[in-house]
This record gives structure tokens, sequence and C-alpha cells, in this order.
């Protein structure tokens, strides 16, 4: 038996009733998440095509010739039929090749890896550090529901909430670095992340500015969650079967609360991701939102086209990172489809 | 020696508004008893101050003479030790997210059980009527007879002198209910048995006392061949005349 008779033939077998749900469900999760990324492509490719003008024109700039338009658009492909446009895009993306950008004539793809040393810093920061406040307020939030603090935690998750992430920045930039000049008001190294020391200090604002305000939704869910497990039957029978009251929460609270969690915080990841567009514009660091703002205002199609792309690719990719987690930690979503024995 | 007393327990979310008012019972070693009441009628409360949820309003609860008190950690380790639980849903009492073994291991852990738990776990696994080999499942691969199985196992896993039964069955199916029922009265020849139900029917079959329970207060007690023939209280002549019955 060889080929895909083979291959059914190991992923059915007994001793894989454990991974088969799992790596069917990754496989299909997979294709979705390819199919999503060529939508979102093509999507990209029309959107940016139903921009007026033509792209040879903002590599030209006013005043130019006949002649001079012509071998532009030849240079970007403009003048090639839309379908032939669309296959070079497409097998171009295939390579991971996203050109090369109009005004520094740099790679787009090394461009977006530089930047990229400063989001992904401070979104994976920003959210750690929401994390780390949210977990344990959202938990005592809910545990003490009925006490002064239970209630207050609540209510400042709410204001939080509401407040925007712009004005937060303003409040932190105005207290840490005008008021008590402890912190940069914003800015970030030359020589990025090999001034380490530099490069941290100016990420503590923007980070904190992140973690306030993702955490205070983070809260919410955390607390919804740990109020569903504590009105559980299970936890009720853990108390009553001998269990004290933290370690029935930690043995079943945690991972049962985590699953809805989970969920959330692949959506809220992905919003600190985008998120921290604002973020980077009001601590004016050079990360992947101000590229775009900036080749949004210079025309530069490649640029805004890649990082449109990456951004779609990674919040696509945090998606699938946390199904995948969910249908790991949740044994019930692992099974399902694979039948009961 | 009685095994677990209750003199006049009263339990009330409110001062003015009593879920459980004056109950009194004796619940002596080998009894099997059968607490029947409609819902609202403090069953459930009663088997929460049994088992040491909640704390009477007034009243007292003895175990083996000793006064039944929830802050005393020493104490109720060794009162669950002996009075263990299974709830009425088998669905949502075990945790999905932990093995078979993990649930019913729970006791031995929660109440530091020296000893062999996988061994212990297997037999009260086979005890119930389950394979040895079911260790490493979770709670969905199960059917609902089989879950309560389960419940039950981790219940008499710690080897408890008495059984506390809160609706048991009242979630299955009605051949499933035969089943574990049967398996109920199997394990009251071993344990005292309480019984919490609306059923009379499945209390009848399974209990040789039983309490009626009306709003809250006990309106009637006794062997249960006695009550189910010459019903003295009102409320209990019209449990008993609501009972189902197949026409002639």
């Amino acid at each position: 038996m060889s080929g895909p008779y083979q291959w059914a033939r190991i992923v059915s077998g007994p001793q894989n009733r454990k991974t088969r749900p799992i790596l069917a469900y990754t496989l299909r999760r997979l294709v979705i998440l390819l199919f999503s990324l060529l939508v979102a492509a093509v999507v990209l490719f029309i959107l940016l095509r139903l921009l007026p003008g033509d792209p040879a024109n903002a590599l030209l700039g006013v005043g130019a010739t006949e002649a001079q338009i012509a071998s532009a658009r030849a240079q970007v492909g403009s003048d090639q039929p839309l379908y032939v446009q669309f296959i070079s895009f497409i097998s171009n993306l295939a390579r991971f090749d996203l050109g090369t950008s109009f005004v520094s004539r740099a790679s787009v793809v090394e461009e977006i890896g530089n930047r990229l040393s400063v989001t992904l810093p401070l979104t994976i920061l920003g959210f750690v550090a929401a994390l780390i406040i949210a977990v344990p307020l959202g938990i005592i939030a809910a545990v003490r529901s009925t006490k002064w603090y239970g209630a207050a935690i609540s209510v400042i998750s709410q204001l939080g909430i509401a407040i925007p992430v712009f004005w937060v920045g303003i409040l932190l930039v105005s207290l840490f670095a005008i008021n008590l000049r402890l912190l940069p008001s914003g800015g970030f190294p030359l020589k990025g992340w090999a001034n380490l020391g530099e490069a941290s200090t100016a990420m503590i604002l923007p980070v904190l500015t992140i973690s306030l305000v993702m955490s205070a939704s983070m809260l919410r869910y955390v607390r919804a969650a740990t109020l569903e497990v504590l009105g559980s039957d299970y936890l009720r029978t853990a108390r009553a079967l001998g269990s004290s009251f933290p370690e029935a929460l930690i043995r079943h609270g945690l991972r049962n609360g985590a699953v809805p969690v989970i969920s959330i915080l692949g959506i809220e990841l992905a919003s600190t991701f985008l998120g921290a567009v604002v973020i980077e514009r009001v601590f004016s660091l050079p990360g992947l939102g101000s590229m775009l703002l900036l080749a949004i205002q210079q025309r530069d199609y490649p640029n805004v086209q890649g990082v449109l792309f990456i951004s779609t690719l990674l919040v696509l990719l945090i998606g699938f990172a946390a199904d995948l987690t969910q249908r790991i930690v949740d044994p019930r979503l692992r099974d399902r489809g694979a039948g009961t024995p | 020696m009685s095994l677990l007393t209750v003199e006049k327990a009263s339990f009330g979310y409110s001062k003015t508004r009593l879920v459980l008012d004056g109950a009194s019972l004796d619940i002596s070693p080998g009894d099997s008893i059968g607490l029947v009441g409609e819902s609202g009628s403090g069953k459930t409360t009663l088997l929460r101050l049994l088992l040491g949820l909640i704390r009477p309003s007034s009243g007292n609860i003895t175990f083996k003479g000793a006064q039944l008190d929830p802050a005393n950690a020493a104490f109720m380790r060794e009162y669950r030790r002996q009075v263990q639980v299974v709830f009425q849903d088998p669905y949502s009492s075990l945790d999905p997210r932990q093995k078979v073994f993990a649930i019913v291991a729970e006791p031995l852990r929660s109440l530091r059980i020296a000893g062999d738990h996988r061994q212990m776990v297997t037999d009260a696994l086979v005890s119930v009527g389950l394979d040895a080999n079911v260790l490493d499942r979770f709670p969905h691969e199960f059917s609902g007879g089989q879950r309560q199985r389960i419940a039950i196992a981790r219940a008499i896993v710690s080897g408890p002198s008495l059984l506390l039964a809160d609706e048991a069955v009242s979630a299955l199916d009605l051949s499933t209910r035969i089943r574990i029922v049967e398996l109920l009265k199997s394990l009251s020849q071993t344990m005292t048995l309480v019984f919490v139900s609306h059923d009379l029917g499945v209390v009848a079959a399974l209990c040789e006392r039983i309490v009626i329970l009306e709003k809250g207060r006990i309106v009637e007690a006794g062997p249960t061949a006695s009550i189910l023939a010459n019903p003295q209280h009102p409320y209990t002549q019209r449990l008993l005349a609501s009972v189902p019955r197949m026409p002639a």
C-alpha cells in the first residue's frame, strides 16, 4: 500500500486516536488559512487598482514627459493587462517577493523586517503585560464580586474600555514624560535594539499604554469566564468531595476558564497588533503602522501593499494559533468529528 | 449510635424567608433514607447542610456525636472521607477537561489519602461496572449512564460510610435509570444511603425509610412500606396520587 492510502492507514491507526483529530483539524485549518490569504491578496490587488491614478505617476511626480511615464509604467508593470498583473502579483507573493519601495528603492520585505523589530516587541510586550494585569484581577473581580474591591475592579475595567488608546497614551506622556520627567515622550534610537538601554526605555510608555487599554477588555472576559466556572457543577462537586476553594479553583477553574478566554485572546492579540499603529503615531515609533501611514501619504504602493499583506498574514496566523491552542486545551473540541469509541 | 443527626436545622437566604425550617433527622449506620419533595421543598438545601457546603441559620448537625464544623479543616477532611456525594447531572458534575483517573482520584488527592491511587481508582470503577481501561478517557467519551457510574466511583473511592445522592438518576433515561438504581441498591448493602429525589417510585425501590418535605418542613417520616400504604399527611397523599400509573 502506498500514496494516499498509506497516509490514510497511518492516520486512522488506533495509536493515533488522540493525535488524529488535531492533525486533521490542523490540516483543515491550514487550508482555510491559505484560502483566506488568497482572498485577502485578491481584495488587496483590486483595492489598490481602484485607487485613482497610475502607480507610475507616484514614481515620477509632477511634470514627467509621456516617454518617462511610459517607461515608469513598464517598470512597475501597470502597462500590462490586469490578469497579467494579477498573476505576477500572486506569483511574487508566493515567493514572498513584495517588490521595491518607490520612494526608498529598498526591498519592501527588508523594510517591513526593520519595522517589525519595533512593532512585534511592542505588540507582544503590550499583550503579555495586559495578560499579567488582566488574569489575576479578572479572577479576583469574579471570586470577590460581592466585595467592594471586586466591584471596583469591574467598574475601573469598564472605564478602561471606554477610554481611547491615544488618550491613555497622551495622559501617560503628560504624567511620566512632561510632569515627572522619568521617561521619554517618544522616539526610538536610530541604531534600534543595538542600543538596548535606550530602546527599552523608549518602549516603556507605549507598552504601558497598550497593556492598560487591552487589559481592561481582557479583564472583563477573564471575569466572565471565572464567574461561569464558579457557578459550575464540577467546581461545587469538587468542593463537596473535599477540595478547598483555592484547590478547586486552580485544578478546575484555570483550564476550564481558559478555553473561552483563549479564543478572545486571539482576537485581542490581533487588535493589539493593529492598535499598535495608533500607538506608534502617538509615540513617534518607527514601526509598521508609521510605515503604512507614510507609504499612503507618499503613494508608495509597494509599501502599502506589503504592509497590508503582512498585517493580514499575521492576523490570520494569530487566529490560527488561537484556534489550535483551544483545540489542544479542550478535549471535547479536539475530538469533535472524530467519533466516539 | 447515630451516624448523622440533624436537630431543628433551619436555613434561609434572608431572616424572613426560610428554605428549610426546623428539620430534624436521625441517620443510623446501614440506613437507606429517601428525602422526597417537590422543587423548592428544601430537600437539596438539607443535603447541602449535610455536606457542610452551607451552615444552618439555627439548629445543629452532628456526625458521630461531634458538631459539624465547616471551618474546622481537620474535622471536615475526616468528615468528607466518611460522607461523599453524587450529584444530579452527570454531564456537568464531571470536569470536562479531566480524564477519568483524575476525576475519580480527586477525593483521594483532596483528602490526602495515602495508597496506590491507580489501583484504588481501578477498583472503584470495576465495582460500579466500568472497565479498568477507561482511566485515560475524557467524560465526553461516555454515555450519561456511564458518566453517572464514574461519578459514583468517585464518591465511593475514599471508602465512605455514608453516600448522599442528589437526584442522582433524574437526568438519565428510563433504562439507564433502572441500572443506576440497581447499582445504588447494591451499594446501600454496604454503606448508609441518603437519596434525595422528587420521584417516589425510585425512592420506594431504593430506600427503607422516607422523609417527606414540603415548603422547607418535614411533614411525614417513617418506613417506606407503611408511608406508601397509609400516608397520613395530605401533602404525602397528594404526592402519591400524582405518581403516574399504567391504565387498568
